[in-house]
């Protein structure tokens, strides 16, 4: 794939390549995320053309076989020209999962990255608004991190109890 | 002129059952509808099961002028304290119906999110079974809140007060230890958010 020599020659030693199928993958590991991601974006966005941002989402991959990194945050894009796909897969770690926010680059990230924020507590920095998205602002846990227990920590069970005494 | 002339012009009863047979055809369901089982809600209320023929059919999504509330969908922990603002905000007397296995015990969402039953926080008059049920049993829930109305009668104000008993099920035992539990959720009087945000 031409990019990916275009982007080995620009960001050497930066990033690792994986594929599956036809699926080509580009990933940053989180030492160096922090300060390749951004860059790496923008180099993807304005020099090959990969305009648009088709995907962005959490993984967590505690306890999976040979993972190295806990989160994972997938940026699928897609070339519109030529209709080409690409998956960036950046890593980050506890205790505070950072990562670069891509909002300057496309605006869409705004909402996918608060989601991830939500649901992760990946942190983006630079993003212009990072509050929950989907459940309620005073809400402690993130959810889908796997050492969540589906139940919850009773959170649920949480509310003030309404009789018919009261109107 | 002797009585039993006059038999069939009057009827001697309570004031009180008079005002509950009245009050009982004419019930007034405020649509808590938030997932699948409001579809079969809206069933009910089309001409084809037509929920009318029983005095329930006037819909209104102001719960100020409602009189029974169907809860018909799963009710998520953000949505608490709306159904109870809500509730709260119906004028008495009042009744809720529980529809479907979601509003009555969580259904198959035995998740963080999702209430584990709706009569763990508000009273709950009549529970409707089934994934969705179908309007006949909607219906047959109206016919029984009208057998239930019926019998409570109208009842004073010290009555209503000495209600405070709670009617839901045994609450769950913790999944967790106490001190392992968070504290959640907002205020449903104010409907704004009590406690300081945790999160830096
Ligand atoms: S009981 Fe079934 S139909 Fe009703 S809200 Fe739950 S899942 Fe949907």
């Amino acid at each position: 794939m031409a990019t990916l020599d275009k982007l080995q020659a620009k960001f050497p030693g930066a990033f690792t390549t994986s594929s599956f199928r036809d699926n080509v993958r580009v990933l940053v590991n989180a030492a160096k995320a922090p300060t390749v991601l951004f860059l790496l974006l923008k180099f993807l966005k304005e020099e090959c053309g990969f305009d648009m941002l088709t995907e962005l989402g959490g993984i967590d991959y505690l306890n999976y076989p040979n993972a190295t990194d806990r989160y994972c945050v997938v940026y699928g894009l897609t070339n519109t020209a030529t209709g080409e796909r690409l998956w960036v897969k950046a890593f980050a770690n506890d205790p505070d999962p950072e990562l670069p926010s891509v909002v300057e680059l496309w605006n869409g990230a705004n909402w996918m990255e608060r989601e991830v924020y939500d649901m992760y507590g990946v942190r983006f920095t630079g993003h212009p608004d990072l509050r929950r998205i989907l459940l309620p602002a005073e809400f402690t846990a993130f959810p889908l991190r796997k050492d969540y227990p589906l139940r919850g920590y009773g959170e649920r069970h949480n509310f003030p109890i309404v009789t018919r005494a009261e109107s | 002129m002797a009585l039993t002339n006059l038999l069939p012009d009057f009827m001697v009863t309570k004031l009180d059952a008079l005002a509950s047979l009245l009050r009982k055809h004419s019930l007034w369901p405020m649509p808590f509808a938030t997932a699948c089982c409001g579809i079969e809600l809206m069933a009910t209320a089309s001409s084809r099961y037509d929920i009318a023929r029983f005095g329930a059919e006037a819909m209104r999504f102001s719960p100020r002028q409602c009189d029974v509330m169907i809860v018909a969908g799963r009710v998520v922990m953000k949505m608490v304290p709306v159904m109870q603002r809500i509730w709260l905000q119906m004028p008495e007397p009042k009744w809720c119906i529980s529809m479907g296995a979601c509003a009555s015990s969580g259904g198959v969402f035995d998740t963080y999110a999702v209430v584990q039953g709706i009569d763990r926080f508000i009273p709950v008059d009549v529970y409707v079974p089934g994934c969705p049920p179908r309007p006949e049993q909607l219906i047959r829930a109206v016919l029984d809140l009208q057998e239930k109305v019926q019998k409570t009668g109208t009842i004073d104000a010290r009555e209503f007060a000495d209600r405070t008993t709670y009617e839901g099920p045994t609450p769950l035992a913790r999944e967790l230890a106490p001190e392992q539990a968070i504290v959640a959720p907002g205020d449903y009087r104010t409907a704004t958010r009590l406690r300081p945000l945790p999160l830096a």
